[in-house]
């Protein structure tokens, strides 16, 4: 059990951390809680200060959006906290899809449906360039472009004010990760994620090897919803160097050789 | 090796087509949705709210406005709507706004997109923020004779009673009724200079489907344009001051003398 347990912490850390946002979102909405009013777009925090989605205001700015200094400092507020110090953790962390994708991983290992993977439709930077264009759009058509369609929106507005039809995009978003494309969704579309990716290749935390310790058992590949940025492993030691990585932790978790753990961004060696 | 760098420069040059052909496909798909689900003519939104096109720019749709109505007015578009995804809007018919004094749902706007400048008291008070909810402008009630029954001669004068600014934004108008020839009608006319839209009115309206209901102001009303002044008010013949003359404001061209209609003489000084 403490196994299980030791084998899962951060999982369940990131469940509990994960659900904690949305209960304070809807209980603002519902019983008129003052300590997260909103939702992950942009949020009212104590009453006192604002934070905002940086993607979401970079779209409205290229729109045509006038300056808003409480939205501008709201939006550097979370570009900092993520690009300085967590890297590309909202993913894994706090978006909400991500449980939805991990069910739909889940679902994909229990029916092994895993098999199926070998044809790879798109390349993983096909989020890129869904990003330019998301900003492209924008500027032609004068609103935020990502957020009339985006999947991760209808979620957390549905989870706080009532879903209606935009559960559709959700359910979508589950049968395309488990029927079309292992991690399709956050790994190849989510322009969201694609954002944090870009801004974080520095951030502080980071996923941090030993290569000495590494017997290439191969756990960390089998759970790594990122593949391509263990790169490095039993290669070279240091920070995972590329910000695709969500910060998730599962390798770390998996690893039975204690060759994976949460550090400082240290250089390769 | 010479001419297998060739093949992959034209490979290259290829791919790039490709690629750019399938954003551009990508590009003009996302952006003929956009067009679509922009548009939202008949939608009417919180006090203070800035011009629709401004308003869709501006709103990051984080529902901040629908925690702080304590009335449960505001409702954030949901996908089946056919309001822009996302954005706070209200029903009038079912959920009327009820024009608190404090304004709750205004000022704690990040964006501002709703716009506390609107919503300033004439005079300054330090009562409710400086705020007075009566400038608000959500829309316009209009009036449909035919199945009011109050234009029918019965006497109803809920939504003049309903109203917030009674005598002011609904009054009624009395006039003999012909056909009795001993009662009279009590009809009710709308003042479009201090109807706020709130939709009390709407609300309250006794028969099946409201024969008085909340229009947007832009949709409702008419605009009178350069061509007619109201010769007997002074406000209204500033206007005339500011008409330009576009037919020659780019050209050489002196234009003739109206001496007939010199505008100096028309204004009453």
């Amino acid at each position: 059990m403490s196994r299980l347990l030791k084998r899962n912490r951060f999982l369940i850390f990131r469940r509990i951390v994960q659900l904690f946002f949305p209960i304070l979102f809807v209980g603002s909405n519902i019983y008129g809680w003052k300590i997260l009013e909103g939702n992950y777009s942009a949020a009212y925090v104590f009453g006192s200060f604002y934070l905002a989605d940086p993607f979401a205001v970079l779209q409205m700015l290229v729109a045509g959006f006038t300056l808003n200094f409480d939205l501008i400092l709201g939006a550097i507020i979370i570009l900092l906290v993520y690009g300085l110090l967590f890297g590309r953790s909202f993913c894994s962390w706090v978006c909400p899809i991500n449980i939805v994708t991990d069910f739909a991983l889940f679902v994909r290992r229990k029916t092994n449906m895993n098999r199926y993977d070998e044809k790879m439709p798109f390349k993983r930077s096909l989020r890129y360039w869904i990003l330019v264009l998301s900003i492209v759009v924008s500027l032609f058509s004068g609103v935020a472009a990502f957020e009339f369609v985006s999947p991760v929106s209808m979620l957390h507005r549905g989870l706080v004010f009532g879903f209606g039809f935009g559960i559709a995009a959700v359910v979508m978003v589950f049968l395309f990760d488990v029927f079309m494309l292992k991690n399709g969704w956050c790994g190849y579309i989510c322009p969201l994620g694609a954002f944090y990716s870009v801004i974080s290749k520095y951030s502080l935390i980071k996923v941090n090897h030993t290569k000495s310790k590494c017997s290439m058992c191969g756990n960390c590949f089998a759970v790594c919803p990122e593949r391509q940025v263990l790169s490095i492993i039993d290669k070279q030691s240091g920070s995972i160097p590329n910000s695709e990585c969500t910060n998730c932790g599962r390798c770390i978790e998996v690893c039975e050789d204690d060759a994976l753990h949460f550090g400082k961004y240290s250089k390769l060696k | 090796m010479g001419k297998a760098i060739n093949t992959s420069r034209r490979d290259a040059l290829r791919k790039m087509i490709r690629s750019s052909g399938i954003f551009a496909f990508g590009g003009f798909g996302w952006g003929a949705y956009l067009n679509k689900a922009k548009v939202s003519n008949l939608v009417l939104r919180p006090p203070g709210a800035l011009q629709e096109e401004d308003f869709l720019n501006s709103c990051i749709k984080c529902g901040i406005c629908v925690d702080s109505c304590p009335y449960d007015t505001l409702i954030l578009a949901k996908p089946e709507d056919n309001v822009a995804i996302g954005t706070p809007y209200f029903k009038p018919r079912s959920i009327p706004c009820y024009m608190c004094p404090d304004i709750p749902c205004a000022p704690p706007c990040p964006s501002g997109a709703l716009d506390v400048n609107k919503l300033k008291a004439q005079q300054d008070t330090t009562e409710n923020n400086g705020l007075d909810i009566n400038k608000a402008q959500m829309g316009l009630a209009v009036i449909d004779t035919d199945t009011c029954i109050a234009f029918w001669g019965i006497q109803c004068d809920v939504c003049y009673r309903a109203c917030p600014l009674m005598d002011d934004a609904i009054s009624l108008e009395y006039e003999r009724n012909e056909r009795t020839g001993k009662h009279a009608f009590l009809k009710p006319v709308v003042n479009s200079n201090t109807c706020t839209g709130c939709g009390l009115c709407e609300h309250a309206c006794v028969i099946e489907k409201a024969a008085i209901r909340i229009l947007p102001r832009d949709v409702a009303m008419g605009k009178v344009g350069d061509h007619y002044i109201k010769g007997w008010d002074e406000e209204d013949e500033q206007r005339l001051r500011n008409i330009k003359d576009s037919k020659y404001e780019n050209t050489d061209e002196v234009p003739a003398e109206d001496y007939l209609n010199n505008w100096e003489d028309l204004i009453d000084e």
